[in-house]
């Protein structure tokens, strides 16, 4: 057993034979017309959306939210996401009471971010904490797509920003799943400035010769894109995710024509060159504990 | 009743109305701006309207103004020379400088070779080559915005728009160099700040810098694209704005009229700020510069916490440096 027998990603099978989840875009319609987001698979995971399949929950449980049949990886919550990366018991939390303010009183904001909170028991959209990944500790962030999105204001920018420090000052290579619709447009300038204050914290670590590991999943777009989601000294990507700068629908009424299919999947980015490797969800944490070992730095090259 | 009351409690009222009672608040709103108009009897709207005025001039016009000898320099060194986003050398008062900018087209013809002022990847990654050229040889940048935002098309993506912008925002924050930025127009998005980070933000007066354009947030977020004016006011995207937020250091006025009436007058102004600024940063060492810089992007926003440690986090990180 050699090192890299712990990577394989997409182990005994040839890229012909996997099947990729495409799907037409991130949004269903339902009967009514009314948009859909597939975050409620989330809440009924008894039916894939892509192969249709019914999938028994102890079944879909055992696999990680993964469809045995097509291999569609459903959305995950942030205690799903937790424990399918670290070690049992050993996320630790912090800096949880870090919350937004509202700070251009945009109408409506408030109500909206008091529902996601009482709906997700969480603070914001992304928890952040120290924890071992098969042994190895790390700093670990997760954002969590349904809270508003994933949207980026200040919390969030400043717990990314925290996270990111924590492994500058602890000497900890820092993991971080995106999941985000984009900037948290309520916060008008001061979400956009969260995209400089998180990509400068990504310097101060890399500074320290410590890794920054990005794992993209569905969907990643807009300010996080553009920011750390793209920063990573590795960068990962679950199958099937949406993954760009501009959203579908916002590029498709900018050309007037349809997008081809698969466009800003997972798959096409890693085409392009913008995501090292894609990893089926069962083999992320092995293939994270992976990467930590090989970015110890070797020797000293200054 | 003295007018300065009446007009605090019209902003409360407006505040109040703002929860739960748009159309008062829009009611409210016109009452005031009637009353009272903006700082400059203008509204937001307005500011949107003059930063986006035909006639308003680019970064061009300012750059031949303000600098002397300015020669363009070509390129990505990747296959490509985006028109929209430029560079290149040019004194300022016997200090070479280098100088990015986001070109608008001046005519029909010309906005189709600059693409609107909305650049593709290869205009970042040509700024940051240029950067990091001003880097080695020690020269401040200056860089001038005016974009509706990054280019939203195929091209785009394909070619990593979003790496492109993310990689200039971390590499500009660590240049050992000053760097001055100023938002001459339109300040659109991620577009906008893919050459915003710098030591100093300075605005020219009818310029606004947002998150999204005002019909993209009336569109998604008051779900009814037609209240563009509206939502121009509640994003708060004005130079005013910016500064009352703490995210620019200054505004720098405009001839009588706007810019498109006086660009001459205009342009004085915008030296007579590098003339101030330029000799403070570049007096100071890159250590401190850095510094400077990382503690104010690294203070952007407020939020809340049930025990402020910012300070100490910030000191911390900047103890063992």
């Amino acid at each position: 057993m050699g090192i890299l027998d712990k990577f394989k990603p997409n182990a005994g099978r040839s890229s012909a034979e996997i099947r990729v989840p495409w799907r037409s875009s991130g949004i269903k319609k339902t009967r009514t017309g009314q948009k859909k987001s597939e975050l409620a698979y989330i809440e009924d995971k008894h039916a894939c959306p892509l192969c249709h399949r019914h999938i028994d929950d102890k079944i879909l449980k055992e696999n990680m939210y993964v469809c045995p049949g097509c291999n569609h990886h459903f959305q995950l919550t942030l205690k799903e996401r937790i424990s399918s990366v670290a070690d049992p018991g050993t996320f630790k939390e912090f800096d949880a009471s870090i919350r937004s303010v509202d700070p251009i009183e945009f109408p409506g904001y408030r109500e909206k971010l008091e529902k996601a909170q009482q709906k997700s028991g969480q603070n914001e959209a992304v928890s952040i904490g120290t924890c071992l990944i098969e042994g190895r500790p790390a700093a670990l962030g997760v954002m969590s797509f349904a809270f508003m999105g994933g949207s980026m204001g200040v919390a969030v920018g400043e717990k990314v920003t925290r996270l990111l420090l924590k492994g500058a000052e602890q000497k900890l290579p820092v993991v971080l799943f995106a999941a985000s619709g984009g900037a948290r447009m309520q916060e008008g300038i001061y979400s956009l400035m969260q995209m400089a204050k998180t990509s400068h914290a990504i310097a101060l670590l890399q500074e320290q010769r410590l890794p920054f590991f990005v794992v993209l999943t569905h969907p990643t777009t807009g300010g996080v894109t553009a920011s750390f989601a793209m920063l990573g000294n590795v960068i990962l990507a679950e199958p099937g995710a949406l993954i760009g700068f501009a959203g579908p629908r916002v590029i498709e009424s900018t050309i007037k024509q349809k997008l081809p299919e698969g466009f800003q999947r997972s798959e096409f980015q890693q085409e392009k060159g913008f995501v090292d490797t894609i990893v089926d969800r069962k083999q992320l944490k092995s293939t994270l504990s992976f990467l930590i070992d090989a970015h110890i730095p070797r020797r000293e090259v200054r | 009743m003295p007018e300065f009351n009446f007009q605090k409690k019209l902003k409360e009222l407006k505040k109040m109305a703002s929860e739960e009672h748009m159309h008062v608040y829009e009611d409210l709103s016109k009452i005031e701006h009637k009353l009272y108009g903006g700082e400059s009897g203008t509204t937001a709207w307005d500011k949107v309207t003059l930063a986006r005025h035909p006639e308003r001039p680019t970064a061009l016009d300012y750059i031949d103004r303000v600098f002397d000898n300015f020669i363009e320099m070509h390129g990505d060194r990747q296959g490509g020379d985006d028109a929209a986003l430029i560079g290149g050398i040019g004194f300022f008062e016997g200090i070479p400088v280098t100088v990015l900018a986001q070109q608008k087209g001046r005519n029909l013809k010309d906005n189709l070779k600059r693409n609107y002022g909305m650049a593709q990847p290869g205009g970042y990654r040509k700024a940051l080559r240029l950067a990091h050229e001003a880097e080695t040889f020690g020269r401040p940048i200056i860089t001038f915005i005016d974009t509706p935002g990054a280019y939203p098309g195929i091209t785009a993506e394909e070619k990593g728009i979003g790496e492109a912008i993310a990689r200039n925002l971390k590499e500009f924050s660590r240049l050992r160099v000053p760097i001055i930025v100023i938002v001459i127009g339109e300040g659109g998005s991620g577009g906008a700040l893919g050459i915003g980070v710098g030591d100093r933000v300075f605005m020219l007066e009818n310029s606004v810098y947002s998150v999204i354009s005002p019909e993209g947030c009336a569109s998604i977020l008051l779900r009814d694209s037609s209240k563009a004016k509206l939502a121009a006011e509640l994003m708060r995207m004005t130079s005013r704005d910016l500064l009352e937020l703490g995210v620019i250091h200054g505004i720098i006025s405009e001839g009588e009229g706007g810019a498109h009436k006086d660009a001459e007058n205009t342009a004085r102004h915008m030296q007579e700020v590098l003339a101030q600024q330029l000799p403070i940063l570049i007096n100071k060492k890159a250590s401190q510069l850095l510094k400077e810089r990382s503690y104010r992007l690294l203070s952007l926003g407020p939020y809340y916490e049930d025990q402020q440690e910012r300070g100490s986090l910030i000191s911390r990180v900047f103890g063992k440096r």
